[in-house]
């Protein structure tokens, strides 16, 4: 379904939870609504679900206002933090109350939940409790029924917080692929910018009850539009005050910087392609990151964090290195610039 | 978490401690409890099973048996409905006054009974603020029925809605917003989300409310004026027969109030073993 958002507000007492959101999504597209805990998007999920009311704002799906509809009449699918399945029902109960609710005839409710139960692989588990399952498995009936009666617009709110970490990354990848094959237009909110890097086709990012940036997740890492997306997604050092650095020597007044690690090279001389352009640092930190390590260096005032191969020699604490900086963010209140280090002569080398 | 892990030995008294620790507690539910109730029932039966059964079914036992069943009757069912509607208003609304409001529903256990009954009596009685309206249009309340189930009512008030509230509290909206979701309306929801999650809570509830309004002594005492076989309730019956040296009897028809314990207690924990159960899958992992 498509859905708009425009002016959406909602406020709990003295707490602003949203402040004029306006975003559109596109029919079939899995959204990822991401944010800090209190940013407002758990509250923007149940507004376009109808369980919370906005103040002012307009909520469309399909060009029609819906705002005064009844959640009952909106034709979602609601998936909760904590799954709220029907703790009295067995998994097939659970997945067809909705149909059920609707009436439907009996034949016809158990094509379509048999179905369900395949396609979320709970085969066998039918006449099982709430309680007698896994997390994942509550996770999936949880899902299973809110996709039964059909709805237009999925809404998944914190779908992984409750899983451990291993079988979290499981079921992203299956969740992501069933969304996918069922087409349905979906809604997932988390705090966890990896997660929803990982999962979503687009992403809406938001702070302090305000969409900060709205795209897909390879447009928001290369060109946040303010230092709070910068610095939620993908990791990054952030200096302030920024002095300048090598190569980077105008900044912007008042400004702040980020630096992500994979924009920075550290080696000794002889191992930096432009050493010219590189900065002088001591090595401060060196952690095991798996693939690779992760160095923190001192650089003048500023503490940098980059990567480097297992490949290399092995820098110890105190090692003086050469710091290539390809890339920053800069910001000030007006303003954020994405610059590259002006010292390079040729066309930036491809680092990975 | 189970409630019966030994005390491992470095945080235990040791044996001695143990002993007399059991022992007195034993010796005082042996003294206070099971002594009293083999008591009950040894008087009851010292005259023979004849006079046991006479005393029980003698009219004046059978009409009090009546009204008892016929207060709380009408109580329980009333107490129900008012003690759902109130955790319903208390857990799922905002509103000002809601402290207010859990707090008057206490009130009936903070009053002592004979004060609650003497309320009525003040409002309804002869010289009570309604009496002159009351007697001109022939209704009686006080010295009759509806008296004593109005302050049957009074006393067992709370026991519905002090046991749903915390459930309905811990279970939250999330269950019925699911359903909601899915197309559920207002009736669906309470029929096949609430209730069904509250029924253990409820059950329960209600067989105290029961028992409170079968046994209650003090409020329906002032109401009732003691008048044989007709405003008498069973509590009442074993007062007049006790006051009237009919041992044998007053123990037999008390025998009857300790059975209705007895059951309400076997009900009780069987209920509060489902209901834990209940609550540990609501709780998941």
């Amino acid at each position: 379904m498509h859905v708009e958002v425009y002016g959406l507000s909602k406020r709990f007492g003295n707490f602003e939870a949203a402040k004029q959101i306006n975003f559109g999504i596109e029919q079939g597209k899995l959204i990822g609504l991401l944010g800090p805990s209190g940013s407002g998007k758990t509250t923007v999920l149940r507004m376009l679900s109808g369980l919370e009311h906005p103040d002012s704002g307009d909520i469309l799906f399909h060009g029609v206002r819906v705002n005064e509809q009844s959640p009952q009449a909106r034709g979602i699918g609601f998936v909760f933090q904590n799954y709220a399945l029907f703790r009295h029902m067995t998994v097939y109960d659970n997945i067809a109350f909705g149909l059920t609710v609707q009436r439907k005839s009996k034949v016809v409710i158990r094509e379509r939940v048999t179905e369900l139960i395949e396609l979320t692989g709970l085969k066998g588990m039918e006449k099982r409790l709430p309680h007698q399952l896994s997390g994942g498995q509550r996770q999936r009936v949880a899902f299973a029924r809110a996709l039964a009666p059909e709805p237009q617009l999925l809404l998944l709110d914190e779908p992984f917080a409750a899983i451990d970490a291993k079988v979290r990354k499981e079921l992203r990848a299956w969740l992501k692929e069933t969304i996918h094959r069922v087409g349905i237009t979906s809604i997932f909110v988390t705090h966890d910018q990896e997660e929803a890097v990982e999962v979503a086709d687009e992403i809406i990012i938001m702070n302090q009850g305000k969409v900060e940036q709205q795209g897909t997740p390879i447009e928001i890492y290369q060109n946040p539009h303010s230092a709070f997306v910068a610095s939620f997604v993908g990791e990054s050092t952030v200096l302030d005050p920024f002095a300048g650095l090598h190569g980077f020597e105008d900044p912007l007044p008042q400004s702040k910087a980020l630096i992500r690690p994979e924009y920075v090279e550290i080696g000794l001389e002889k191992e930096l392609a432009i050493p010219h352009a590189a900065e002088r640092g001591i090595v401060r930190d060196v952690q095991f990151r798996g693939a690779n390590w992760l160095v923190i260096v001192e650089v003048g005032t500023h503490l940098l964090s980059g990567y480097r191969s297992h490949e290399k020699p092995l820098l110890k604490l105190g090692d003086d290195v050469h710091v290539l900086i390809h890339r920053i963010y800069t910001f000030n209140e007006q303003q954020a610039e994405l610059r590259e280090n002006r010292l390079k002569f040729d066309p930036m080398p491809v680092y990975i | 978490m189970s409630e019966n892990v030994d005390r491992q030995k470095h945080l235990s008294e040791g044996p001695w401690a143990k002993g007399i620790l059991i022992g007195i507690a034993l010796l005082f539910l042996l003294l206070i409890l099971v002594l009293p109730l083999f008591t009950v029932f040894m008087q009851a039966f010292r005259k023979g099973v004849e006079v046991y059964f006479a005393a029980i079914t003698q009219s004046d036992a059978r009409s009090a048996i009546k009204l008892t069943l016929i207060a709380a009757g009408i109580a329980v069912p009333l107490n129900l409905m008012f003690g759902f509607a109130a955790a319903w208003a208390i857990t799922r609304f905002r509103f000002k006054g809601k402290n207010l409001l859990i707090t008057l529903i206490d009130l009936p256990f903070a009053v002592s009974p004979v004060i609650a009954g003497l309320i009525f009596v003040l409002l309804f009685g002869a010289r009570g603020m309604f009496g002159p309206w009351l007697a001109d249009h022939d209704i009686k309340i006080i010295f009759a029925m509806p008296g004593i189930v109005l302050a049957t009512i009074f006393v067992t008030f709370p026991f519905v809605a002090r046991e749903l509230i915390p459930i309905m509290q811990n279970q939250g909206t999330l269950e019925e917003e699911a359903a909601a979701s899915m197309g559920a309306n207002g009736w669906t929801i309470l029929r096949r989300v609430t209730l069904p999650n509250i029924k253990w809570g409820l059950l329960y509830g209600v067989i105290l409310c029961n028992a409170r309004a079968m046994g209650e002594f003090g409020a329906v005492s002032v109401v009732s004026g003691h008048i044989r076989g007709e405003t008498n309730t069973l509590p009442l019956h074993v007062e007049i027969l006790y006051n009237e040296y009919q041992f044998a009897a007053s123990f037999a028809v008390a025998s009857l109030l300790v059975l209705l314990a007895l059951v309400t207690l076997l009900v009780k924990s069987i209920l509060e073993w489902k209901q834990k159960q209940v609550l540990s899958q609501g709780q998941g992992e």
